[in-house]
C-alpha cells in the first residue's frame, strides 16, 4: 500500500457520498464470493464430521463402500474419477490440439468461423443429453463393435477383461472426451491465433514446412495457453455429473478393467443422496470434500505449471 | 559482375491490390543492394517475392519470373521450403523464438534438416555468431532465452539464426527500424562484413543508411521501379527526376 501512495492519493481527493456507497457496494459483491467458498468448505467440514471422526484418514484408502454394514470408503470413487479423467484427456487432447490446429492455422477463412462457433456451441450442450445420447447411440456401438474388437486386440492386457456391456468406464471416459474437446479446442484455438505472425513468419524463412512451423512456432509460443485450455478440460471431466452417472454403471468397486461398470465421486454422490442418511450422508459429503480439494489441487497445480511456462514468454503469449 | 536474383516482370497481388507492378531487376552478387522508396510502395512486397514469402499471405499471389541463379523459384519443380533455404530472410521486427534458448534460435533451421551432432551444431552455434558480431556479447549466456537480450542482440540474434543455414543470399527487411543508432551501426557494420560471402537485399527507409553501406541502391515508388543503379550515382546524379525529389526530400 505504502509504495503505491504517492500517485494514488493525488489523483484521488477525498470521496463523499454516491462514491463512496459505489465503492463499498462493489466491494461487497467481491467479498460475497470470498464469504461463499468459505461457507461451503465450512458446511461441508461440518457435515462430513460424523464420518470424518469414524474412519479418519482410512476414508481416503478403505476401498469398501457398504450402506447396510455402515462401512464407508472414498478409495474406489476416487480410482473411478481418476481412471474415467485419465481416458477422457488422453482421448480428448490429442483430439482437441489437432482442432485447434486446423482452425488456427490451415482452414480457409469461411470455414474459420462457422466450425469455431460450432465447436464452441457443443460445449453448450447441457450435460444430461450428452448423458442421453451416449445411452442409446454410443452405447449400442461401444458394445457391438467398439468394445469387442478391444477385447480381441487388448484382451490380454488387465485394461479389457471381462464381457463388454457398454455402460463402464469406458464409455464414461469416452463420452467425458467428447464433453472436454470443446473447451480444449476453442481456448488452445484462441492461444494458437494469439502467436504473432512473425512467429510463423520466422521459421518459415529458415526453411520450415507447414507441419514445422506449426510445431515450432506456433505450438511452443501458445504451449502455457493449450496447457491452461487442457487443465479447463481437466477439470470439467473430474467434476462432471450426469453424463457420467448415466453411462459408468454405478459399481461400488475398484476393478482396473476398462469393460467393468465404475463409480466416479461425483456419480456415487448423484445416486445415493436422495435416500442417504445418517453416517452414510456424512460420509457422501466428506467424499463431496475430496472432490472439491481434487478439483482445488488440479486447479492450483495447473496455474504453477502454467506460471512456469509463462516465464520465457512475452505478456501477450498467454491466452489464457 | 553476376547477378545472383534476377527478377523478370514481375508483378504481385494482395487480393486485388496490384503492389508489384512489372519489375525487372537484377541484384548483382556478393554486393549490398538497397531498396529504397516511400512507405507502402511495395519494397517490402518485393523482397518477399525473392523467397516466396509473399505467396504465405492470405490472398497473396505472384506473376511473372525470379530467377536465382538462372533458375526460376516459381517454376513447378522448385520447392519454396528449398529455396528459403537457399535465400535466407531477417524480419523489421526482431524475431527470436521466445521459448528458445539462444543456442536453439541459432540452430533451429538445421534442426530442420535433421542435424543432430552436436559437435557440429556447437561449431555452426559459434561461427554464426560471431558472424553477426553477437559471440562476444552471448559467448556465457547461451542457455538464455532467446528474448532475454535487448532489442539490438535480438535483431543480430536473428541474421545468426538466418545465416546458421548457410543461405546463398540474405534479405533484410528494414533490419534496424526498431533499434536505436548504436544496434543500427553495429548491423551496419556486419553487412559490410558478410558481404564477401553472401548476397544482400536491404530494404530501408533510411537514406543515410542506403548511402552508407549499399553498393546499389534502387528507387521504387507505387509499386514501380524508377531507378536502378550504383548508389554513388543514384545519390548524387539521378537520371529521374523523381528520385532526385525523393532524396532530397522534396517530396509529394
Amino acid at each position: 500500500m505504502a509504495k503505491r501512495k504517492g500517485l494514488r492519493s493525488r489523483r484521488r481527493p477525498p470521496r463523499f457520498g454516491g462514491d463512496l456507497v459505489f465503492e463499498y457496494s462493489v466491494m461487497g459483491a467481491a467479498t460475497l464470493t470470498l464469504a461463499l467458498v468459505w461457507l461451503l468448505v465450512v458446511r461441508m467440514v461440518f457435515d462430513s464430521q460424523a464420518s470424518i471422526e469414524r474412519f479418519g484418514f482410512g476414508f481416503l484408502s478403505g476401498g469398501v463402500w457398504d450402506p447396510n454394514r455402515d462401512v464407508y470408503g472414498a478409495l474406489p470413487f476416487i480410482f473411478g474419477t481418476l481412471l474415467t479423467t485419465g481416458i477422457a484427456v488422453l482421448i480428448g487432447v490429442p483430439l482437441s490440439i489437432g482442432i485447434a490446429v486446423y482452425l488456427s492455422e490451415l482452414a480457409p477463412p469461411w470455414l474459420r468461423g462457422p466450425l469455431s462457433s460450432v465447436v464452441e456451441l457443443l460445449a453448450a450442450v447441457p450435460s444430461v443429453i450428452y448423458g442421453l445420447w451416449a445411452m442409446y447411440t454410443l452405447r449400442p456401438v461401444m458394445v457391438n463393435s467398439v468394445e469387442p474388437f478391444l477385447k480381441s486386440l487388448l484382451g490380454w492386457t488387465p485394461l479389457f477383461q471381462g464381457d463388454p456391456v457398454g455402460l463402464d468406464k469406458f464409455t464414461a471416459g469416452i463420452i467425458l472426451a467428447i464433453m472436454i474437446i470443446p473447451t480444449i479446442a476453442s481456448v488452445s484455438k484462441e492461444a494458437m491465433m494469439a502467436v504473432p505472425e512473425s512467429q510463423r513468419e520466422a521459421a518459415l524463412s529458415l526453411g520450415a514446412t507447414r507441419y514445422e512451423t506449426t510445431r515450432m512456432a506456433v505450438l511452443s509460443y501458445a504451449r502455457s495457453g493449450i496447457f491452461g485450455a487442457c487443465i479447463l478440460g481437466l477439470g470439467r471431466a473430474v467434476g462432471e455429473t450426469m453424463a457420467v452417472t448415466m453411462t459408468i454403471g454405478n459399481a461400488n468397486k475398484i476393478s482396473w478393467s476398462l469393460l467393468d461398470p465404475g463409480q466416479t465421486m461425483a456419480s456415487l454422490i448423484a445416486n445415493n443422496w436422495g435416500e442417504a442418511q445418517g453416517l452414510q450422508l456424512s460420509a457422501l459429503i466428506e467424499v463431496g470434500l475430496v472432490l472439491f480439494a481434487v478439483a482445488l489441487a488440479v486447479n492450483i497445480f495447473a496455474r504453477l505449471m502454467v506460471g512456469r511456462f509463462m516465464k520465457n514468454i512475452p505478456a501477450t503469449g498467454g491466452g489464457l | 559482375m553476376d547477378d545472383k536474383i534476377v527478377t523478370q516482370g514481375l508483378n504481385a497481388y494482395f487480393g486485388d491490390v496490384h503492389a508489384i507492378k512489372g519489375i525487372d531487376i537484377h541484384i548483382p552478387s556478393n554486393a549490398i543492394t538497397a531498396i529504397i522508396g516511400p512507405s507502402g510502395c511495395g519494397k517490402s512486397t518485393l523482397i518477399r517475392c525473392m523467397n516466396r514469402m509473399h505467396e504465405v499471405m492470405r490472398g497473396a499471389r505472384v506473376t511473372g519470373k525470379v530467377l536465382l541463379d538462372g533458375q526460376d523459384i516459381y517454376s513447378s519443380q522448385m520447392d519454396p521450403v528449398l529455396v528459403r533455404t537457399k535465400v535466407g530472410m531477417v524480419f523489421q521486427k526482431p524475431n527470436p523464438f521466445p521459448t528458445m534458448s539462444i543456442y536453439d534460435n541459432v540452430v533451429a533451421g538445421m534442426r530442420l534438416n535433421g542435424e543432430r551432432n552436436w559437435r557440429k551444431l556447437d561449431a555452426v552455434v559459434e561461427r554464426s555468431l560471431k558472424l553477426a558480431a553477437l559471440w562476444d556479447e552471448v559467448k556465457h549466456q547461451l542457455d538464455a532465452s532467446g528474448v532475454s537480450i535487448s532489442g539490438g542482440q535480438q535483431q543480430r540474434l536473428c541474421i545468426a539464426r538466418a545465416l546458421a543455414v548457410e543461405p546463398e543470399a540474405l534479405l533484410l527487411d528494414e533490419p534496424c527500424s526498431a533499434l536505436d543508432p548504436i544496434a543500427t551501426a553495429k548491423i551496419e557494420d556486419l553487412l559490410f562484413d558478410l558481404k564477401d560471402k553472401y548476397t544482400i537485399v536491404i530494404v530501408t527507409h533510411n537514406m543515410q543508411q542506403a548511402a552508407r553501406v549499399a553498393d546499389f541502391t534502387a528507387f521504387m515508388y507505387l509499386g514501380e521501379l524508377v531507378e536502378f543503379g550504383v548508389t554513388k550515382k543514384v545519390f548524387e546524379n539521378p537520371d529521374k527526376e523523381l528520385t532526385e525529389k525523393y532524396i532530397t526530400g522534396r517530396f509529394g
